[in-house]
């Protein structure tokens, strides 16, 4: 028995208006960080399910999700990275704090 | 021949005012002055090779032609508007030429002792070459629209030098008003050069003077109150050679010029710049003959300032004021010669373009044997007051005997050059007519007068105590005095008719008994008059001076000129005119420029909060407008 495609973009859903309204409510950046994630999965996860169910011949949907797993790894790596030399320069991470450029 | 060397005159001077403006400070003040001489050397060197060449040359047609080595367009607005540089040489210019660099050459040499260990000194030598540029390019201009350049520029370096000591506020104030008061007279200048160019159409003075009916054809219709634009015009020109000539009532600046280092005073406020205006109507000549109504305006400003500036000389104290009165007073000779010319012809009328130019030269050097005198003295006992001085002959023998030569000069005694200057300026007046011949015959006296009470009161009379013994000046200061006593001494006998006439044609000097006669006796007699006055102590000066006490006080104060420009310019221009500008200026000017800063300002006070750079806030406006858009782009899908 076929679970309906909707089952499937409502948890997308979920997760992307999650992750939305994290990006835009913490001010931890690492918070901030995994809930980029979170819309970046949520995507992911609309791509496999239309592939699947409208071309369910071709593969395009499954080789994009993978190309943007692996570029979302390595947009975390740098990511963490510039976090931590912003940790090293104002001693804590929350986004309000970074406005030493802005005077 | 070939002079196109002459472009080195002009050349010089700058590269020396540049040098020394420039690397001045890196210089050691002797090299600084030495440098500054040799190039002065070099030019005045080049000078006489221009007037050997030019004065060698054979006449064309009875006449030496004026000749033009460089003339090259330098700005071009329209076809008929063109403005020209370049160098003339006729006989006036190469005369000046000599005049000048004769003159600067004595005052560098000179300064190399007067401004000794003075602070400044590169600067002083700097202004000096940018003065001797400016006036050569004066006096070689080809037309009268360079003429006005290079005028402004001798009036600028002549602000620079009177203002040379800049920290005493004496020397400020007075450079200020030098430079306001010919400026003034300058808007009289230019306003004359654009009415007489925009009906001639040229600024050259080739073409200016080439034929007075050219320029009074195109004129003859238009008048402005009475009087042809063409006498206008003149007369506007003629305001600027008097305010650089400080002919009354324009002469306030002069006395006051005298705040600067005596051998500028010498140099520019004696011999050669404040000679401009003369030059100016001597160049212009032939259009000023062709108006005779301003010649008329000339005499009576010349003459006026003749008596006024001889009378004020008698009872001033400070020596160089007396010397300042006296130069007014002389170049108001020359003015008066150039204003009773009646013809072109020397013989019939035109003498007096012969006789101002050779009393310009004349003049120019024992005015300058004069003031470097002064110079010499002052530096002797540390004053310009004459009460400071008193029996200064056993001190400074070189000085006295220099001075008294200039003083028979100037005063008219034969054989020095003076008298034979002046006495062509009295015949040129007495060919015109009696009143004037009568006239500047009386001011020669006064003359002769105003120079002896000078000479005894500095080096006869009562010995004034000194801290120290005053000493003969250095070699550098005497040799000077010494050459330009020798040049007085000799001047006279140039035949300056063979080279300078009205009309170019060759002219024979010869004295005319009756006006000479009559002029020696007078100066004679003043000078008896002033030996018997001052040359030994006693109180005759003071009982004519409390017999006459209102003459006195009023020629002493120079007649009050002075308060009367400053009632003018306080009272009535800056109350009335200045004031109110200034209050539309501060308040209607600058408060639109305000109100449009001030909203400005405030407007970007208040919306500078949308660009907070805060990302989230961003991302959350992002996401509405998205949302926004999303949710009508869905209703009017839905619609259809």
């Amino acid at each position: 028995m076929e679970i309906p495609y909707i089952y499937y973009l409502v948890v997308s859903g979920v997760m992307f208006f999650a992750g939305v309204y994290g990006f835009i409510a913490r001010r931890n950046m690492l918070a901030i960080l995994i809930s980029l994630e979170l819309m970046l999965n949520a995507v992911d996860i609309n791509f496999v399910v239309f592939n699947r169910y409208l071309y369910p011949c071709q593969l395009e949907g499954f080789f994009f999700t993978m190309f943007a797993i692996a570029i979302a790894a390595a947009e975390t790596a740098i990511a963490i990275a510039i976090i931590i030399n912003i940790y090293r320069n104002i001693k804590n991470i929350k986004s309000d704090n970074l406005d030493k450029m802005k005077n | 021949m070939d002079y196109s060397f002459s472009i080195l005159i002009l050349a010089l001077p700058l590269f020396m005012f540049l040098t020394l403006a420039l690397g001045g400070n890196k210089m050691s003040q002797k090299f600084a002055g030495l440098l500054g001489t040799a190039g002065l050397l070099t030019i005045a060197v080049l000078s006489y090779m221009v007037a050997f060449q030019y004065f060698g040359m054979d006449r064309v047609d009875g006449i030496r032609p004026a000749l033009m080595p460089y003339n090259f367009e330098w700005l071009s607005f329209t076809d008929k508007l063109t403005i020209n540089l370049g160098i003339l040489l006729d006989p006036i210019s190469v005369m000046m030429l000599v005049v000048i660099t004769t003159v600067s050459l004595m005052v560098h040499i000179y300064s190399m002792g007067y401004m000794h260990g003075e602070r400044g000194f590169q600067r002083y030598y700097a202004f000096l070459s940018l003065f001797t540029f400016s006036m050569l390019g004066l006096v070689v201009a080809t037309n009268i629209f360079q003429m006005y350049i290079f005028w402004e520029l001798v009036g600028v370096s002549s602000y620079l030098l009177i203002g040379f000591y800049y920290t005493k506020p004496s020397a400020v104030s007075a450079s200020k008003k030098a430079f306001i008061v010919t400026r003034f007279a300058d808007l009289g200048f230019l306003l004359g050069i654009l009415l007489l160019s925009f009906y001639t159409e040229t600024f050259s003075f080739d073409q200016l003077t080439a034929d007075g009916g050219f320029f009074l054809t195109s004129t003859s219709g238009a008048t402005f109150m009475g009087c042809s634009v063409a006498a206008w015009a003149m007369a506007l020109i003629f305001m600027g050679g008097a305010g650089k000539s400080a002919m009354f009532p324009l002469h306030i600046w002069l006395p006051d010029a005298m705040e600067g280092p005596t051998p500028v005073s010498a140099l520019i406020h004696a011999a050669t710049m404040v000679v401009a205006g003369v030059y100016l109507v001597a160049r212009l000549f032939p259009v000023y003959l062709s108006v005779p109504e301003v010649l008329e305006l000339i005499t009576w400003v010349g003459a006026i300032t003749a008596l006024y500036a001889a009378v004020v000389a008698c009872v001033q104290s400070d020596i160089k004021r007396v010397l300042a009165f006296s130069t007014i007073s002389q170049i108001a000779f020359m003015i008066v010669a150039l204003g009773v010319c009646t013809s072109m012809i020397p013989s019939e009328g035109g003498l007096g373009y012969m006789a101002s130019m050779f009393h310009l030269f004349t003049h120019a050097m024992f005015k300058a044997l004069l003031f470097l005198g002064a110079g010499a003295v002052i530096h002797a006992v540390h004053s310009n007051e004459m009460s400071d001085m008193g029996g200064l002959r056993k001190y400074l023998p070189i000085t006295h005997i220099t001075f008294l030569i200039a003083c028979l000069a100037i005063a008219g005694i034969p054989p020095f050059s003076g008298f034979f200057s002046k006495d062509e300026i009295l015949a040129a007046a007495f060919n015109k007519s009696i009143f004037w011949g009568v006239w500047m015959t009386v001011v020669a006296a006064i003359t002769a007068f105003y120079m002896f009470r000078l000479y005894f009161g500095i080096f006869w009379g009562k010995e004034a105590k000194h801290e120290h013994t005053p000493h003969e000046s250095p070699a550098t200061m005497t040799i000077p005095l010494i050459i330009l006593a020798v040049i007085t001494c000799v001047a006279g006998f140039i035949p300056f008719g063979e080279y300078i006439t009205s009309n170019g044609e060759a002219y024979h000097i010869h004295l005319d008994m009756t006006v000479a006669i009559t002029s020696v006796v007078c100066a004679v007699v003043a000078i008896l008059l002033a030996t018997w006055l001052f040359a030994k102590p006693n109180s005759k000066p003071e009982k004519m001076q409390a017999a006459l006490p209102r003459l006195h006080k009023w020629a002493y104060n120079r007649f009050y000129m002075d308060n009367v420009y400053q009632f003018v310019t306080h009272r009535i221009i800056f109350a009335y005119i200045s004031r109110p500008i200034a209050w539309f200026d501060r308040h209607i000017i600058d408060g639109t420029m305000d109100m449009f800063a001030t909203v400005t300002n405030s407007v970007a006070e208040k919306i500078k909060g949308f660009q907070s750079g805060k990302l989230q806030v961003y991302v959350w406006i992002y996401i509405v407008g998205a949302m926004i858009l999303a949710a009508a782009a869905i209703y009017t899908l839905c619609i259809k």
